[in-house]
């Protein structure tokens, strides 16, 4: 059975202008996503800044309301539950933020902010359990039980990374989305926490959502890479398929924009023309069409292209690709 | 985790100063009675006709009397800090009156946003539109001596009477519910940055309940702010009771006030101008020593830019 099963998935923000608050017109930030994820596989999620990928992840933990369509957890539509029901079933599904230094309370001891996982899903039936429990996390997270008393502030970028993912595990998740987890920290140390992430996946069986900006990074850590530009999805497929034939001109164009080590490669760099168009005002048809360089004109400005199998596996929106 | 903080208060001159006023004239407000009852201090209330020139007017500074008496040969200094009592009670009473209504509402109206947020702050500016003191000087007037009973009047639970009387209870009241407004943006304005807060969401995320995220994450972020604010409305509350004072409805006479003091004062003006100067200054340094010392606070609590 899928993990998790998104189908359809809208998520809209209302413009609201002048008096009385009108709504003028909606950022369509996520707009008919469909994917799967399965128990304890990683899919990459990636696009440039403002296509959606951070709302997406941020709909799928519930933080902002979905707009229309479902998010099946274990075959259960979580999309428009709310209250208690909802706060029962978010132990399922935790979060990993980017910013390691505003994710922690600077008010809270890291005992505390561990331990606040604990006390709401009451994991542990006394205190000696519960402060058991979070030495144990902090030393699957690659810290020491002397970190428990001490502050955020005492922390490195890092540590705070760390300390975020313990709180995370606190509650036993199926799921963690990782929202761009390791683009605020040094290039030595976003090593060691995609490690750790990796380690924790094979001792825990958790399946990860990741999200990131770095195709590196995602297609070292990722089972399946999606693409997502302007709030739909663009290819999906194993990442390793991604890397070396992708089918969406978008995709290419992206995949040619990453840095190779070989100075002697031949490869020619697709510069797209002119920028993002705005998620407020899409164009028609495919999305992508205004700056595709094979683009064919009646057919990309009038039909939006479905996301369909290419090959076995692999799936890319875009009316050309075979 | 408070140490530093403290070493940073106290090596702030904006904080030592307005907080070295304040303490001098809360602790002179605490031992004004017992200082009387030592003959250090006079009796704010004995009127002394030997504490009148030949002509019946006021003495300046002189024969023991360091401030000088007022038009009823009442010592000034003593009535002065006597009023000191006043105006710090009530001015500290309404302060937490007001953080406290304004906290609630701008946490409600912040952290809930959408209608309840629309209505809450549509009311608020109501009352922001209305003068202060306009609205102070209608609320005082109310207080006639009236009893609202509260109990059905089959029945005799005379403890629900409430009377409407004026003193230092009633004033409080009264400034404390005209000087909310203006804490309610502030902290409204806070609480909307503070939830979008990663560790906010983080713990949403986790499933803290809305009550959760506003004791455990939001109010304790927000203690800064409060402090700078209550410590800068105390100058506000005290500056209003003063006026309501000056204008014959603060506390009743012969009650030292200050504003009453200003009042009497004024027609002897031009030839005992102490009766006037001496409650001024005193107004004075009390409402730039709270601003003094929420000044320090800003600055060492980081209030504007904290992460």
């Amino acid at each position: 059975m899928n993990l998790l099963e998104v189908k359809n998935l809208k998520v809209h923000f209302p413009v609201k202008h002048g008096l009385f608050s009108r709504v003028k017109a909606h950022v369509k930030a996520v707009d008919e996503v469909s994917f799967t994820v399965q128990p304890g596989e990683t899919l990459g999620l990636v696009g440039e800044s403002g296509c959606g990928k951070t709302t997406l992840g941020r709909a799928i933990v519930k933080l902002v309301e979905p707009t229309a369509g479902s998010i099946l957890f274990e075959g259960e539509d979580i999309a428009h539950l709310n209250g208690s029901e909802l706060r029962l079933r978010r132990r399922n599904f935790q979060m990993i933020f980017q910013d390691p230094y505003g994710s922690l309370n600077p008010r809270m001891t890291i005992e505390q902010v561990i331990g606040e996982a604990i006390d709401i899903h009451r994991l542990a039936e006394n205190a000696e359990a519960r402060h058991k429990r979070i030495v144990e996390l902090l030393q699957a997270v690659g810290l020491d039980a002397v970190h428990a008393q001490r502050y955020p502030h005492e922390f490195s970028g890092g540590q705070r990374q760390r300390i975020g993912i313990a709180r995370a595990l606190a509650v036993q998740p199926k799921l963690i989305v990782c929202d761009e987890p390791v683009s605020a920290l040094d290039v030595s140390v976003q090593a060691q926490i995609i490690n750790l992430l990796q380690d924790l996946q094979q001792q825990r069986g958790i399946a990860y959502l990741f999200i990131a900006h770095d195709l590196a990074v995602v297609e070292h850590i990722s089972r399946r890479v999606m693409v997502m530009y302007l709030g739909k999805v663009v290819e999906l497929a194993e990442a390793r398929a991604i890397i070396s034939a992708p089918k969406h001109p978008y995709t290419q164009a992206l995949i040619s924009a990453v840095p190779v080590v070989d100075p002697d490669s031949k490869r020619k760099r697709i510069v797209l023309p002119g920028d993002v168009p705005s998620p407020i005002a899409p164009p028609a048809g495919c999305p992508f069409h205004p700056r595709c360089p094979m683009a064919q004109l009646p057919r990309c400005q009038a039909e939006v292209p479905a996301l369909r199998e290419v090959t076995p596996g692999h799936w890319a929106a875009c009316h050309f690709a075979k | 985790m408070l140490k530093p903080l403290f070493r940073a208060l106290f090596a702030n001159r904006l904080f030592l100063a307005g907080g070295g006023i304040v303490v001098l004239f809360a602790l002179l407000a605490l031992a004004a009675p017992a200082l009387s009852h030592a003959h250090i201090l006079r009796e704010p209330f004995k009127q002394d006709q030997k504490a009148l020139d030949t002509e019946g007017m006021p003495l300046g500074p002189e024969r023991g009397y360091w401030l000088g008496t007022d038009n009823l040969g009442r010592d000034v200094l003593a009535r002065v800090v006597h009023g000191a009592r006043v105006s710090l009670t009530v001015g500290t009473a309404a302060m937490v009156m007001a953080t406290v209504i304004g906290v609630a509402v701008g946490v409600l109206a912040g952290f809930y946003g959408g209608k309840l947020d629309l209505g809450l702050m549509r009311f608020t500016e109501m009352m922001m539109t209305i003068p202060p003191i306009l609205l102070a000087i209608a609320l005082a007037s109310l207080m006639d001596g009236k009893i609202i009973h509260l109990h059905p009047a089959s029945v005799h639970w005379h403890f629900l009477d409430v009377e409407l009387r004026r003193g230092m209870v009633s004033l409080f009241l009264v400034i404390g519910f005209v000087c909310w407004p203006g804490m309610v943006r502030v902290i409204r304005a806070q609480v909307l940055a503070l939830k979008e807060r990663e560790y906010v969401q983080a713990a949403r995320v986790l499933g803290a309940s809305n009550l959760r995220l506003i004791f455990r994450h939001i109010m304790p972020n927000l203690l800064p702010i409060v402090i700078v604010t209550a410590a800068m409305s105390t100058a506000n509350t005290i500056l209003l009771e003063a006026g309501l004072g000056y204008l014959g409805i603060g506390v009743p006479p012969p009650a030292p006030s200050w504003g009453a003091m200003i009042s009497d004062g004024q027609a002897y003006f031009t030839l005992s101008p102490h009766m006037v100067i001496v409650p001024g200054v005193a107004i004075c340094l009390t409402v730039l020593a709270f601003n003094l010392l929420g000044q320090g606070l800003q600055d060492v609590l980081d209030v504007q830019q904290k992460r």
